[in-house]
């Protein structure tokens, strides 16, 4: 198995470096071929690996490949810990890769960047394999780092673009202080237990927990609640999470499949597996599960309903993105991590497919991404609507996709978690998510409408052009779409209450939602037939019964509802201000003090003073000491004789 | 005893009423001759000192070369008297003022500070017998020997510089360069020109 | 007697006189030269007073010594002075700045 685990990780370098150093000798055919092969390999490989795992009951292993360095006892290592959550993730990250590789095909077909983009999403497959493969914390931040490098990368895809280059430096910015966190909650680790490695961290788990430390003098925290609480911070970067979600919706400017690829199915759910792989950390702080749950909670309802005033179709599926993090966060914070990695998984799937879908239209509508300017596609581009609605069906959790299992169960797991005595947080997460049920759907459906249905409000130029684009983009829209309506059946089950996990999450006996409600599991078509006894459906039916009438019967009336709350609209519009705070808050603060340090100490302090001042005082000393170098000899002769007369002086009277 | 003292006091005195003369002589020609004046006298001092060796070097050497190799060389430069007369006043008074805070100093040096230490007042005689010439060669030419061939070598580096530094050489001169007369080639003085025949007429 | 403080004492005054030399000498470079050969006069005045004072010779090999530079540093000194005035036609001290950067 381990050189399968090589293989796995390895085939996607070994392709990026190859379309990436000689692109040009390969070409563009050689470009695909190559890094479709690698990844199409390492997909082959994980389904295998997982195949073992699931049904070959093959157990965990926790491989040490190589010791980079040893320092004062701390070992740097590369190894592969592959338990059956590293398997699941492995799996959705290779099969969405692959999916994207071949979409790529059709939609970068006229970019000159062709090859360098294959080559920088196979250095992505490669990065997050490390990051979910890693059995220590520096190789996950080595995976950490590296996918967040080759994100900034893709934003900033198209680099002669403006926006592109801000929505670059923005994710860059934002992500550097989730990683501050993440960097300081691994250095925490490495105080308290002196390790890097996952599983003798936490096998010292119980023992950080029972120290303090004090972070402010006189208030003493666990140091376990520290620990998480900075470790999540890291998360709150990577996967979005309010207040440090500014980054995701401005990342669109890169090219659609690294919408579908990073910034929706794997990269940004980095944080949710992170935060579940860190579970016996995590179950130690109460604490730190509650910031959890109250982030998720607030990023899932209020970065919703920003999806629904957003025009641009990829900012829609963006918010729609923060908001589905954010329900896999609360799942985190209920301690229902089997919930919140099912919901990564078939979020994955069809959130990378609306994703595609869009680009599909995108790239139909001759990259027209305004759905105000859209409308009636349904009938040019058959299959990219089926499988919208598929995706847009799933993402609503409608009753029997892939979407209706993991998010029905996700809010039930909140309803009857363990946070149900201690009031506030439980009501905030919960009404968060079960109302974020009825926004998910109204946004869900407002685009789907505005965009297939309706009139058509594009140009004839561009409506002469619609058509469905090439197979390599439709194939895997329909290959994306088969998991999304239908993975739900076969695998919640075994994920949420048949002890799928195994070892690799940690739950502590009193608060394990999924146990609890696994007694009362009957089948996941009993699940389907109970439906619409839950509020969950019926809130996502409300959401649909909404758009329709808004945007199908009634399309005058969203204009006038605009006009009547202004001051919400603007609220929403400015995304609740919080670019306004960055940009013009602590980015101009950031700014200043720069400027300041910049002309106040550098220009002035350190050129001026220290290193201009130094010469200058010297040229300023050297004119008045070349007065006694006159060049005279006598002058010189002089000073010997006043230099003896006042030595042979001291020698007599001072000695 | 008196008469040694005596004798002492005189050359001393000479010595430095010469050695005034040298300072403040207006001829350069005076002064040398001021300053010979000034190194027979400490040659008979050093005498005196029962430094024979030294004594007679110093005549020999420094009245005997240098001092004439100085009067060369004023003879040689014509130095303008005049202009040396005007510098002389000028500085006076500062050298005047140098010069007595140093005879303060040597003064408290000499007389004062090493009144605490017991130093006989007169020189301890000589043993019997003693030959001063005899005693600084067994010195020099066993512990002294490197430093005495340094100093042969310095001198050698004196005589070479001192040429060096004075030599020129004047246009027009004509003389024979050996070496390239030796190094002269037949080819390149005789050219042997084919011709035909020439008929006769 | 006559003893080492009186050899000192006249040592002390030669040297004096050659420091106020130099002062006031500043019109000829020949002079100066004359001036710092009494000063090594005086020099050598005290070691063979010192010299004689603990009946050492050594003393005394230093003064050969510096008989033997001292030759050999008026010669060059001469040699460099002649060129000087060869080039400039003058010894002026007062004149020779070059080394004024």
């Amino acid at each position: 198995m381990y050189s399968y685990y090589l293989t796995i990780v390895l085939a996607p370098l070994f392709a990026a470096i190859v379309a990436g150093l000689f692109g040009h000798k390969i070409g563009r055919t050689g470009a695909h071929l190559i890094t479709i092969g690698a990844v199409g390999l390492s997909c082959l490989l994980s389904f295998l690996v997982l195949y073992r795992m699931y049904w070959g009951g093959a157990e965990p292993e926790n491989i040490g490949v190589y010791t980079w360095a040893v320092t004062d006892g701390l070992h740097m290592e590369v190894g592969f810990l592959v338990d059956r959550l590293t398997v699941l993730m492995m799996a959705v990250v290779t099969f969405v890769s692959l999916m994207v590789h071949v979409y790529t095909i059709g939609y970068m077909h006229d970019d000159p960047g062709y090859q360098r983009f294959f080559s920088y999403i196979s250095l992505f497959t490669f990065s997050m394999l490390m990051l979910v493969m890693s059995n220590n914390f520096l190789q996950l931040f080595f995976g950490w780092e590296a996918v967040g490098l080759v994100s900034y990368l893709l934003i900033g895809f198209w680099f002669k673009r403006e926006t592109a280059i801000f929505a670059n430096l923005k994710a860059f910015l934002v992500n550097r202080v989730g990683d501050f966190g993440f960097i300081l909650g691994i250095a925490a680790i490495v105080t308290f237990t002196g390790s890097l490695d996952y599983a003798t961290v936490f096998g010292q788990a119980g023992d950080v927990a029972a120290q303090s430390i004090e972070v402010f003098p006189g208030s003493p925290w666990n140091a376990m609640t520290l620990i998480c609480i900075l470790l999540f911070i890291g998360a709150m970067g990577k996967s979005a999470q309010a207040p440090l979600h500014v980054w995701l919706p401005d990342s669109m400017e890169g090219p659609t499949p690294i919408s579908a690829l990073i910034h929706a199915a794997t990269m940004v759910t980095a944080g949710i597996f992170m935060v579940a792989r860190m579970s016996p950390l995590f179950e130690l702080s109460t604490m730190a599960l509650a910031v959890v749950i109250v982030i998720g909670a607030i990023t899932a309802f209020f970065m919703g309903l920003l999806g629904i005033v957003q025009n641009d179709i990829k900012r829609v599926v963006a918010y729609s993105t923060l908001s589905q993090l954010g329900y896999m966060t609360v799942a985190l914070g209920a301690s229902a991590y089997g919930a919140a990695i099912f919901h990564l998984m078939t979020h994955a799937f069809f959130k990378a497919l609306l994703f595609l879908a869009a680009g599909s239209v995108i790239i139909a509508m001759h990259h027209e991404q305004d759905i105000r300017k859209m409308g009636g596609i349904r009938k040019y581009m058959p299959i990219t609507y089926w499988t919208s609605l598929v995706g847009s069906l799933a993402l609503i959790g409608f009753p029997g996709t892939a979407g209706f299992f993991s998010k029905d169960l996700l809010i039930e797991a909140v309803k009857e978690s363990h946070w149900h005595g201690q009031g506030a947080v439980y009501w905030i997460a919960y009404l968060s998510v079960l109302l974020g049920v009825f926004v998910t759907a109204l946004y869900s459906f407002r685009m789907f409408f505005l965009v297939f249905h309706g009139e058509e409000r594009m140009d004839k130029a561009t409506k002469s052009h619609l058509h469905e684009p090439p197979w390599v983009v439709t194939v895997p829209l329909i290959m994306l779409a088969i998991p999304s309506l239908a993975i739900g059946w076969f695998t919640v089950e075994p994920v949420l209450f048949g002890g799928f996990f195994g070892d690799a999450i940690v739950v502590d006996q009193g608060r394990d939602v999924l146990a609890n409600m696994g007694e009362h599991w009957h089948g996941p078509a009993a699940l389907l037939m109970h439906a619409w006894q839950t509020p969950v459906f019926w809130l996502a039916m409300a959401g649909l019964a909404t758009a329709v009438y808004l945007y199908l019967l009634r399309p005058d009336l969203p204009a006038k509802i605009k006009a009547k709350v202004e001051g919400l609209y603007n609220l929403l519009d400015r995304k609740y201000y919080f670019d306004d705070l960055y940009i013009k808050g602590f980015a101009a603060w950031g700014r200043n003090i720069g400027r300041t340090l910049w002309q106040r100490g550098d220009e002035f302090l350190i050129d001026g003073v220290l290193v201009n001042g130094t010469a200058n005082s010297v040229g300023k000393l050297a004119v008045v000491m070349r007065q006694l170098q006159s060049g005279y000899l006598y002058t010189y002769a002089f000073a010997m004789i006043i230099g003896l007369t006042m030595f042979l002086g001291w020698l007599i009277w001072f000695r | 005893m008196i008469f040694e003292a005596m004798l002492f006091y005189l050359f001393a005195t000479v010595t430095v009423g010469a050695a005034l003369g040298v300072v403040f002589s207006r001829n350069p020609v005076h002064s040398v001759m001021f300053l010979v004046l000034t190194f027979f006298n400490s040659a008979i001092l050093w005498l005196m000192a029962e430094a024979e060796f030294l004594a007679i070097v110093l005549v020999l050497v420094y009245v005997g070369a240098v001092m004439v190799l100085f009067l060369f060389v004023i003879m040689m430069l014509e130095v303008n008297v005049e202009a040396v007369k005007r510098g002389l006043t000028r500085y006076a008074p500062l050298a005047i003022a140098i010069a007595l805070i140093m005879v303060i100093e040597l003064i408290q040096l000499i007389w004062l500070r090493s009144r605490d230490v017991q130093i006989s007042s007169s020189f301890a005689p000589t043993p019997e017998g003693y030959d001063n010439t005899k005693a600084l060669g067994a010195v020099l030419y066993t512990e002294h020997v490197y430093a005495f061939e340094i100093a042969a070598v310095i001198l050698l580096l004196a005589i070479v510089a001192a040429i060096t530094l004075t030599m020129r050489k004047r246009p027009g001169l004509k003389v024979q360069d050996i070496g390239k007369q030796v190094a002269v080639r037949a080819k390149d003085r005789i050219r042997i020109v084919k011709m035909d025949a020439e008929k006769k007429q | 007697m006559i003893g080492l403080h009186h050899y000192l004492t006249l040592s002390a005054m030669l040297f004096v006189l050659s420091i106020a030399g130099i002062i006031i000498n500043r019109r000829n470079l020949i002079l100066l030269l004359m001036c710092i050969e009494l000063m090594l006069l005086a020099v050598n005045f005290n070691f063979i007073a010192f010299s004689r004072y603990l009946g050492d010779e050594t003393g005394q090999v230093f003064v050969f010594f510096i008989l033997t530079v001292a030759a050999a540093e008026a010669a060059i000194g001469l040699a460099i002075l002649v060129v000087l005035f060869r080039t400039r036609r003058s010894i002026d001290v007062q004149e020779l700045n070059r080394m004024k950067g």
